[in-house]
């Protein structure tokens, strides 16, 4: 569009001898920005239109195949699924044939072995949507999608799928099984966890007198005693918890659902197993925003299951946005203090001069390299120093020698440290040297000057500087790999168990989820949608914290008034 | 009145000066930018010097804060006494120093703050913490600049929306919250309309009832109006010194009458 107005106006361009207008110089820097934009917008839109897709709940489709075409799915005439993209064939046959052929995602990829199946156009004989279909969002094994049948109930018989009790008892046996699969990830992870955590600090204990005694003696009876009551009574705690979650986990296995697959198969299916169903040809536009909505939610806010392709992405989203916010904390002191001494107290001049070059220079070193960096600097020297000095007892079990949340958030912060001391600096030399004068002509020493009146003012610069080191930590990867990052972490960096922030801890990284899900999955049709998901809301949380840091700078402008310096 | 401060007239003495300058050299780099000054500063009265750009003005007003040491490379020799001691000495804290001799600048600067902050800043970095103390100093530093019922309803307000004579004022008033015994006005009325001189002006023949003001200015009709002394430099040497009234009537040098009269500069 740019370039089409300069078009108009440039053309036709001034014939004054060779090169003596700039006019057509114009034309092709519009043409510059226009291509530099349209590559954006596509990306952007590509991002967002596959990245929202995927919550899209669209119906599915019952496939008949032609008679005398090649067999499709264990030989059945028929199938059905989700059409997940149509196109043009790679290999195309002889003759003036369709060469078109449909991806279509048919689920129950515990019969089929496989999740997608792909169908000439050509042989499909006719499509249709039955109402009843039903897909169930499971914990194993992606989707299945088929028609009910009936409801087996423990005590209660069998319900079959044609009748109206049918509905309302499966939902509200679906409901009974999720909330007590909460509660046995709740004794899991927060009870039995705790425990778990008591009984390692006491085992550290035992360790740390076994290791006080001379050799050749044991830790006398009467130093014992206590600990050992007191795992016993843990150990007892512990058994009680782990009982109750294994009755529940029972359970959750009495009542099955039967259904069978649009090929034929007839399927059970125990209920503790389904996360969640509906009927995907039954709903209206407003239940599908209801449920597109819904699927974002779980996308968000629950853990990822099997190898990342199903569930959400909470950890990863939570461990991206801890480590960037740690690494903020670190860099913003640590460059705007460089950045004080190279502008205000050192005698600019060769070194200064040489330093700076440095420091611009650092911008520009590979992010890998800063991770080898970390690797051997955070991890193994100064994470193994403290390990030796603060966690002996716990060794050769590293506590901080390993990768870990601090140490990648320092990585991070070393690696965008030049852009936070350019900026620095630049905002310092812009503060007036009328305002400086003001102070220490107050009879301010030039820390009070620096303290109370270069900084204030100089504030919304610095945050630029801290904006764009945002931007550029929060996206990195590579480095990340080296120093804390893994494809699942157990336990949150945060969490309410003492000390309720676990700097040591390995994480999630959205930036690396991508790449995992992306190239280390088994099932790359499966994990496709959520790459476009996730990197949708990476880019977001990125947009969102440097709109945070902007909002917090237009603050600070508005507070220190923009006047007629 | 000046009767009793002026013992003699040739040369002009000043009885118990507040600042006592004698044979004072500065240097930047090589650069001589002042050449042998002696002058003696009557207390509580309104010096202004005058003369034109480059004569080193500005350089000799920023001696008496030592404002100059902030610049590399400079060097200055022989003595300026502020009531008798020596401001150059090793052991002199320029800190203190600054304090007893404030500063009002030829751009108004005030800082980033809100009014009131601007005001008490003087006081908060000598680490007076008593909000009674402080309140006091804002209302009282204000009306003496004249800008208090102009903004006592916006004290909070960021200092950068006030008029540029009203930040002029303010940075006066930020200057004698701090009681110095001398304020020193760098041309404080050349980025400024003339209502808002006008103002100033009727502000610093105010001042001298408490302080003693030394203004630096460019306008000459101004130096006439509001000062009791005027001296006037040329290329870096105190030409003539004396009355206001004396230097614009009868100056002594010719340098003086062709500069006032407008033949040069």
């Amino acid at each position: 569009m740019i370039s089409a107005q300069s078009r108009k106006r440039v053309a036709p361009p001034p014939q004054r001898g060779r090169g003596t207008t700039g006019e057509p110089w114009v034309w092709l820097t519009a043409m510059g920005l226009t291509l530099g934009l349209l590559m954006v917008v596509y990306l952007i839109g590509l991002i967002i239109v596959n990245g929202l897709e995927v919550f899209w709940p669209t119906r599915v489709v019952q496939i008949e195949l032609r008679e005398g075409s090649k067999a499709g799915i264990n030989d059945a005439r028929q199938f059905g699924g989700k059409i997940v993209k149509v196109q043009q064939k790679a290999t195309q046959a002889e003759g003036t044939r369709d060469h078109s052929e449909w991806q279509v995602m048919v689920g129950n990829k515990e019969t089929y072995g496989f999740g997608f199946f792909y169908i000439d156009h050509a042989d499909i004989a006719g499509v249709s949507y039955p109402a009843d279909v039903m897909l169930l969002e499971r914990l194993e094994y992606g989707d299945a999608i088929g028609l009910p049948i009936a409801l087996q109930i423990k005590g209660a018989g069998t319900v079959p799928a044609t009748t109206a009790e049918f509905m309302t008892r499966l939902q509200s046996l679906v409901k009974e099984v999720n909330q007590r699969r909460d509660e046995i990830r709740h004794l899991e992870k927060k009870d039995i966890g705790r425990i778990n955590a008591k009984m390692d600090s006491l085992r550290l204990q035992q360790r740390t007198l076994e290791r006080a005694q001379p050799a050749g003696t044991s830790v006398p009876e009467r130093q014992l005693k206590p600990l050992q009551s007191a795992m016993a009574a843990l150990q007892a705690e512990y058994e009680v918890l782990a009982k109750r979650a294994h009755d529940l986990r029972s359970q959750q296995d009495e009542h099955v659902l039967t259904y069978r697959l649009m090929t034929g198969e007839e399927r059970r299916l125990a209920l503790g197993h389904i996360v969640h169903y509906y009927f995907p040809n039954q709903l209206s536009a407003l239940q599908r925003l209801g449920l597109f909505v819904h699927n974002m939610w779980v996308f968000l806010s629950e853990e990822p299951r099997e190898a990342n392709t199903e569930g959400g992405v909470f950890p990863a989203l939570f461990g991206t946005f801890v480590m960037t916010l740690l690494m903020s904390l670190a860099v913003t002191p640590f460059g705007v203090l460089a950045a004080l001494y190279l502008r205000e107290y050192a005698k600019q001049g060769l070194v200064v001069r040489t330093v700076r070059i440095a420091v611009n220079n650092l911008a520009g070193v590979p992010s890998i390299v800063f991770g080898v960096f970390g690797l051997g600097f955070f991890v193994y020297l100064v994470g193994g120093t403290i390990d030796q000095l603060f966690f002996s007892t716990a060794l050769p079990t590293p506590t901080f020698g390993t990768g870990g949340i601090v140490w990648a958030a320092l990585t991070l912060a070393l690696m965008t440290v030049p852009v936070v001391i350019v900026a620095t600096e630049e905002a310092l030399a812009a503060v007036p040297r009328g305002t400086r004068e003001g102070s220490l002509a107050c009879g301010a020493s030039k820390w009070q000057t620096i303290q109370r009146v270069v900084l204030p003012a100089a504030a919304p610069g610095i945050l630029t500087g801290l904006i764009l080191a945002m931007a550029r930590g929060a996206g990195e990867v590579a480095p990340l790999m080296l120093v804390g990052v893994v494809k699942l972490a157990p336990t949150l960096p945060m969490d309410g168990l003492f000390p309720f922030v676990h700097l040591d801890r390995k994480f999630m990284h959205l930036g690396f989820h991508i790449y995992d899900l992306g190239f280390q999955s088994p099932d790359s049709d499966a994990a496709k949608p959520m790459v476009f998901a996730t990197t949708l809301l990476l880019i977001t949380l990125i947009i969102l914290l440097n709109v945070g840091a902007i909002w917090m700078r237009d603050r600070l402008r508005k507070k220190y008034a923009t006047g007629a310096f | 009145m000046m009767e009793e401060l002026v013992k003699t007239v040739e040369p002009l003495k000043i009885a118990d000066p507040i600042l006592d300058i004698e044979h004072l050299c500065f240097y930047y780099g090589s650069k001589e930018a002042l050449r042998n000054i002696s002058l003696a500063l009557p207390r509580k009265r309104v010096t202004a010097f005058i003369g034109p750009s480059g004569c080193g003005k500005s350089t000799l007003l920023r001696c008496f804060n030592r404002m100059n040491d902030l610049v590399e490379g400079v060097h200055i020799e022989g003595t300026i006494k502020l009531d008798d001691e020596d401001i150059n000495a090793p052991d002199i804290d320029v800190i203190h120093l600054r304090r007893r001799v404030g500063m009002v600048f030829q751009k108004y600067n005030p800082f980033p703050k809100s009014i009131y902050e601007n005001v008490v800043y003087g006081l908060r970095i000598a680490g007076v913490r008593n909000r009674t103390i402080l309140a006091e100093t804002v209302e009282k530093s204000l009306r003496a600049a004249a800008l208090w019922d102009e903004v006592k309803d916006r004290l909070r307000e960021s200092a950068l929306r006030l008029s540029g004579g009203q930040m002029q004022r303010l940075c006066i008033a930020r200057a004698i919250a701090v009681h110095p015994d001398i304020i020193l006005m760098d041309e404080p009325c050349s980025a400024l309309d003339p209502i808002a001189t006008s103002h100033i002006e009727d502000l610093i023949d105010e001042l001298k009832q408490d302080y003693t003001v030394i203004i630096v200015t460019h306008n000459m009709q101004q130096a006439a109006r509001v000062s009791d002394f005027t001296a006037f430099l040329y290329l870096g040497e105190l030409i003539e010194f004396d009355v206001t009234n004396k230097i614009f009537t009868a100056p002594s040098k010719k340098q003086t009458q062709d500069y006032i009269t407008g033949r040069f500069g």
